[in-house]
């Protein structure tokens, strides 16, 4: 196999168990943007248009409310603002590419590409063929969320409405952020950021998200320099 | 508005901060003190999401062992921690929901 193909491949596989949490995910969704009165074509266009669970998740619910156009795309925004980070984090990594390959990349750049792509660049660094990996594991999740989506759609009410599928979103990113709190500026980052999105619940347009992840990224970064001062002296 | 501008809007600006700084940082370098900041991105993110998923119950904080999806969670995070296993905690965290919803 060529290089690319076989980087390609490992980012499909890399990507494959977090599928599993995906899949009932995109299904959930497909289902209640129906139910929230929009066209099957709508709320199919709407994951590959925006291509973000958790905004879509939260679209569907103001559209039910009749929240105003305005409210719903500063949600949006809010809600995944958090992209901009992962944009920042991965910036170094794909500096060299040319121009599409970015487009791409970003387009695809989503919570369940990000994490197995970032664990790969810190490992190994940057390749002649990584580019394919997290490419590989975009197009996964896009794939993935697609087919769920039409599903959904398709199904509709026939999804039982007390199956917690929703409940496949924390359960994936459990399995995201656990595995990587090796220390304890790590530890410290998720618990602060975690009881401050408690604490800012209420807040409007998720701006408590936003919040609490400033929160954890503060407190992580303030604590590793602490450490690295700390054995200097 | 209609929901089709919306949605457009929306992925617009997705996709708008999904590459900002992918292209920015092409262009110039970025500081070391936000480059060390990163790498809290995934913890401080995820878990703003996971909390309120797992400890708000209808607009409440619930700590009680009523909250299913609190005990569910605990385990997927128990057993993410011993396992570094995702699908093995995905399904056991879903497992665990489901027969808490069954049994309690």
């Amino acid at each position: 196999m060529k290089p690319h193909i076989q980087s390609f491949w490992d980012g499909v596989r890399a990507e494959a168990p977090l599928l599993i949490g995906v899949f009932p995910f995109g299904m959930i969704y497909g289902a209640l943007a129906l139910g929230a009165g929009l066209s099957p074509a709508a709320s199919q266009m709407m994951s590959s248009i925006v291509f973000a669970g958790s905004s879509q998740f939260i679209t569907t619910q103001l559209v039910l409310e009749s929240a105003p156009g305005f409210v719903i795309i500063l949600t949006i925004a809010v809600v995944n603002l958090r992209h901009m980070l992962y944009s920042a984090s991965l910036a170094p990594y794909l500096k060299e590419l040319p121009i599409k390959w970015k487009i791409l990349l970003s387009y695809l750049l989503t919570d369940e590409a990000y994490a197995p792509s970032i664990l790969k660049f810190e490992k190994e660094g940057v390749t002649a063929t990584s580019h394919w990996f997290v490419f590989g594991a975009g197009f996964a999740l896009w794939f993935n969320w697609q087919v769920s989506t039409a599903i959904g759609v398709f199904l509709g009410k026939a999804i039982p409405d007390e199956w917690p599928l929703d409940f496949t979103l924390p359960i994936t990113f459990i399995a995201m952020v656990v595995p990587a709190l090796k220390n304890r500026p790590m530890i410290a980052a998720a618990l602060s950021a975690g009881v401050v999105a408690l604490l800012a619940y209420s807040l409007p347009f998720k701006l408590g998200l936003i919040l609490a992840s400033l929160t954890g990224i503060f407190v992580g970064s303030l604590l590793e320099r602490r450490k690295t001062l700390g054995e200097m002296l | 508005m209609n929901i089709w501008l919306v949605m457009l809007l929306g992925g617009v600006i997705t996709f708008g901060m999904r590459f900002s700084l992918i292209y920015l940082f092409g262009k110039f370098e970025i500081p070391e003190t936000m480059k060390r900041a990163l790498h809290y991105v995934p913890p401080a993110v995820l878990s703003a999401i996971i909390f309120p998923e797992i400890f708000i119950r209808g607009n409440q904080l619930n700590l009680s062992l009523g909250n299913h999806r609190l005990l569910a969670g605990m385990i997927a995070i128990v057993i993410a921690y011993y396992t570094k296993n995702t699908l093995l905690t995905i399904l056991a965290g879903m497992t665990a929901l489901i027969l808490l919803q069954i049994f309690m």
